[in-house]
C-alpha cells in the first residue's frame, strides 16, 4: 500500500466525516430536543449549496456569499419551523416522516422552479483554487484543507455553545426535560424555533462547502440524508458526541473502503474475484457497521442518558 | 358496527371494479388504461403487504421498496444469464424459479435485515430499514455487470404454466389474482391468534410479553412474510416494465409506498388498495399536466399528514380512528 495515497485518502475520509458530523449534528440536536425526525433536513442542505451558489455569481467572491447564504437558510428553516413543521411535533414519529417527506418533494421541486434542472458549479476565488505540498510528494487541494478546517473549527462551536453557554443550557436541559423548561418560564416555542435553525444553518454549512467540488444539484441532499443517518443510529440519536466520532469513523471508513478495499481483498482471493467483490462490498461497509453496532448496542455507541 | 359493513361494500366495490373495468377499457382500444391499471395492481400488492407490518404490526418500515428491487432484480437476473452466460447455476427463464428466487431472497434479506431491525423501536426502525433498503440500492448501483445506475432489460419475460405475460391481460389478471390472493393472506393472518398478538404487541408491547409471548418472534416472522410478498410484487414489476434500475429500490419509492397504505387507511383491508389507486391517479393527472408534478403531490401528502386521520377508509366509511403521540 502506497503511504502518500493512504494519507491522502485518510485526509478525504476526515473531510467527509466532518462534512456529515455538520448534516447529523443539526439532525441529532433536532431529534434530541424536540423529537423530531426531520427527513427534510437534506433539504436545507441543498438549500445551502444552491443559494451559496447564485449568491457567488451575484457577489463573485464564494466566501462573502457564504456569509451571506448562512443567515438565509438559518430563515429558511425559522420560516418552515412556524408553518409546518411545528404542527408535527405532537405527532407520531411515522406522520413525522411522512410530512417531511412531503416537504422534500415540496422543496426540491421548488428548487428545480427556481435553480433548474442542472446542477451548478460554484467557482472557487484563485487563491483557494490551487493546491498545497504538505510534505514533500504529498499534495492537497488548498479548499479540502479550507473544509477539514472550517469544519472542526464548526464541531469546536458546537460544543462550546452546547456545553458552555446559557442557550446551550437550555438546549441540553430542553433534551433531557422538556416540560420542567417550559414551566421554568422559558419560551420553549422561541427555543425550538432556534434550535430548528441552528439545524437548518449546520446543514445549509454543508451543503455550501460541498458545493465548489460536486456542484449545487437537485436530490444532492438526498444522498447524504440516509448516511446521516446511519451516524446519528451508530453514535447514538440525540448524542452530539456520538455524531462526531460516528461520522468521522464513516466518513473514513467509507473512503478508505472504496479506496483499498480491492488490495485487501486480493491478499485473500485472486484479483479478477477481488476486482468484482470489493465496489459492492465497499457499497455496503458502512450499513454493515451500522448493522454491526446495532447488533451488540441497539441504542448506538453513545446513547443519551436522559429521554 | 355500520362502519365494518360500509368497509366490506366498500372492499367488494373496489375489488369487483378492478376485476371488470380494466379488461373492459382494453376491449374498447383504451390499452393505456390496462397499463396503467396493471402499475396500480402491483404496486397494491406490496402496500398491501406494507400494511401487514405497518398498519397492524406498528413497524414503519421506510425500506419496503427494497424487497421489490429484489423481487426484480430475481427475474432480471437469470434471464440475463440465461441470454449471455455465466453463472449457470441461477441462469432460468422459467417463472416458477424466478419467482421462487424473488421471495426466498426476499424473505432472507427480511429475516437478516429484520433480526436487526426489530431489535429497535421507533424512529431507529424507520430510520434503519430506510439505511437497510439503501445499502441494497447501492449494492447494484455498484454492480456494473447488471448496468450499475443504468438499470438492466429484462430481454424475455418470465416464462409460467397457463399464462403467457407477453399478453397484457394475462398479466394483468395475473396480478390482479395475486393482489386478491395477498389481501386474502393479510385478512387471515390479522385474524388469526397469531395476528391477534402482532396487533396486541402494536398496542402494548409490554402487555402481550407478560402474557408469556416472545413479541420479537411474531414481529419477525410477519416481517419476513411481508417482505416476500413485496419481492413477490416485484418479480410482477419487473416483468410488466421488462426494464429494471436501482432506482425503483429507492428511498422515495418507499416513500411513497408509505403513503400509499397510510392514505387508504393502514389496518384495513382495502385501504393500501385504495391508497394506490389515489396515488397512481395523483401520478398520471399530475404529471400530465406539469413535469413538477412532484410540488402538489408533496403538498397533498403534507395536508393528508395534517389533517386526514384514518385514511380514506376512514373518510369514506366515517369510521374514526385517531393518531397522536
Amino acid at each position: 500500500m502506497d503511504t502518500t495515497l493512504l494519507f491522502i485518502q485518510t485526509l478525504n475520509g476526515i473531510q467527509l466525516g466532518l462534512l456529515l458530523f455538520l448534516v447529523a449534528s443539526g439532525l441529532t440536536l433536532v431529534f434530541g430536543i424536540l423529537d423530531f425526525v426531520n427527513l427534510a433536513h437534506g433539504s436545507l442542505y441543498m438549500i445551502g449549496a444552491f443559494v451559496a451558489a447564485s449568491l457567488t455569481f451575484v457577489t463573485g467572491n464564494f466566501l462573502i456569499a457564504m456569509i451571506l447564504a448562512l443567515p438565509v437558510t438559518a430563515a429558511v428553516g425559522y420560516v418552515i419551523e412556524r408553518t409546518i413543521i411545528r404542527s408535527l411535533y405532537e405527532r407520531d414519529h411515522l406522520d413525522q416522516v411522512l410530512g417531511t417527506f412531503g416537504l422534500i418533494l415540496v422543496i426540491d421541486t421548488l428548487a428545480h422552479l427556481i435553480w433548474g434542472p442542472e446542477g451548478i458549479a460554484v467557482p472557487l476565488p484563485d487563491w483557494l483554487n490551487g493546491q498545497v505540498e504538505l510534505f514533500t510528494g504529498v499534495v492537497v487541494p488548498t479548499y479540502r484543507l479550507l473544509i477539514i478546517a472550517t469544519g472542526l473549527a464548526v464541531a469546536a462551536g458546537l460544543f462550546w455553545l452546547v456545553n458552555y453557554t446559557r442557550l446551550g443550557m437550555l438546549i441540553r436541559a430542553g433534551a433531557s426535560n422538556r416540560t420542567m423548561v417550559s414551566a421554568l418560564g422559558i419560551d420553549i416555542q422561541m427555543l425550538f424555533a432556534l434550535v430548528f435553525a441552528l439545524g437548518a444553518v449546520l446543514a445549509g454549512l454543508a451543503g455550501m462547502l460541498v458545493a465548489p467540488i460536486t456542484e449545487a444539484a437537485i436530490g444532492m441532499g438526498g444522498d447524504i440524508i440516509i448516511t446521516a443517518f446511519v451516524v446519528i443510529i451508530i453514535g447514538g440519536i440525540g448524542s452530539m458526541k456520538g455524531a462526531f466520532i460516528a461520522a468521522l469513523i464513516v466518513g473514513l471508513i467509507d473512503t478508505l473502503g472504496r479506496s483499498f478495499l480491492d488490495d485487501l481483498f486480493k491478499l485473500v482471493m485472486s484479483t479478477e474475484a477481488a476486482e468484482s467483490s470489493a465496489p459492492a462490498v465497499s457499497a455496503m461497509l458502512v450499513y454493515i457497521l451500522m448493522a454491526l453496532v446495532l447488533a451488540f448496542k441497539p441504542s448506538g455507541l453513545f446513547p443519551p442518558k436522559v429521554r | 358496527m355500520g362502519t365494518l359493513r360500509k368497509k366490506g361494500t366498500l372492499t367488494i366495490v373496489v375489488m369487483a371494479a378492478l376485476a371488470i373495468l380494466p379488461p373492459i377499457l382494453l376491449w374498447s382500444g383504451q390499452a393505456f388504461y390496462l397499463d396503467l391499471a396493471t402499475r396500480l395492481v402491483i404496486l397494491a400488492i406490496a402496500a398491501v403487504s406494507l400494511n401487514l407490518i405497518l398498519g397492524y404490526g406498528g413497524m414503519a418500515s421506510f425500506g419496503h421498496a427494497a424487497f421489490i428491487g429484489i423481487g426484480a432484480y430475481a427475474v432480471g437476473i437469470p434471464v440475463y444469464h440465461n441470454t449471455y452466460g455465466e453463472f449457470e447455476i441461477i441462469a432460468s427463464y422459467s417463472g416458477l424459479f424466478q419467482i421462487a428466487l424473488a421471495v426466498g431472497i426476499s424473505a432472507l434479506f427480511a429475516l437478516i435485515t429484520g433480526m436487526i431491525c426489530l431489535r429497535t423501536k421507533g424512529v431507529y426502525f424507520i430510520m434503519i430499514t430506510m439505511a437497510f433498503a439503501q445499502m441494497v440500492f447501492y449494492l447494484f448501483v455498484s454492480l456494473d455487470i447488471y448496468g450499475g445506475d443504468d438499470g438492466l432489460v429484462i430481454d424475455i419475460r418470465s416464462e409460467l404454466p397457463l399464462v403467457n405475460l407477453d399478453s397484457p391481460l394475462q398479466l394483468y389478471l395475473l396480478a390482479y389474482g395475486s393482489l386478491v390472493v395477498a389481501m386474502l393472506i393479510v385478512r387471515t393472518i390479522t385474524r388469526s391468534q397469531f395476528g391477534m398478538v402482532l396487533q396486541g404487541a402494536k398496542g402494548n408491547n409490554e402487555r402481550v410479553v407478560t402474557l408469556g409471548y416472545n413479541t420479537y418472534a411474531y414481529r419477525l416472522t410477519a416481517y419476513v412474510i411481508s417482505g416476500a410478498m413485496a419481492g413477490y410484487a416485484g418479480a410482477l414489476l419487473g416483468n410488466f416494465t421488462t426494464f429494471i434500475s436501482p432506482e425503483m429500490m429507492g428511498w422515495t419509492r418507499s416513500g411513497e409506498l408509505m403513503f400509499m397504505v397510510i392514505l387508504g387507511g393502514a389496518a384495513t383491508t382495502i385501504g393500501p388498495v385504495l391508497g394506490s389507486l389515489v396515488f397512481i391517479v395523483i401520478e398520471e393527472v399530475f404529471s400530465s399536466f406539469t413535469i413538477y408534478w412532484h410540488l402538489p403531490f408533496g403538498i397533498m401528502l403534507i395536508i393528508i399528514v395534517l389533517y386526514v386521520r384514518g385514511g380514506l377508509v376512514g373518510l369514506i366509511t366515517g369510521g374514526k380512528k385517531k393518531r397522536g403521540k
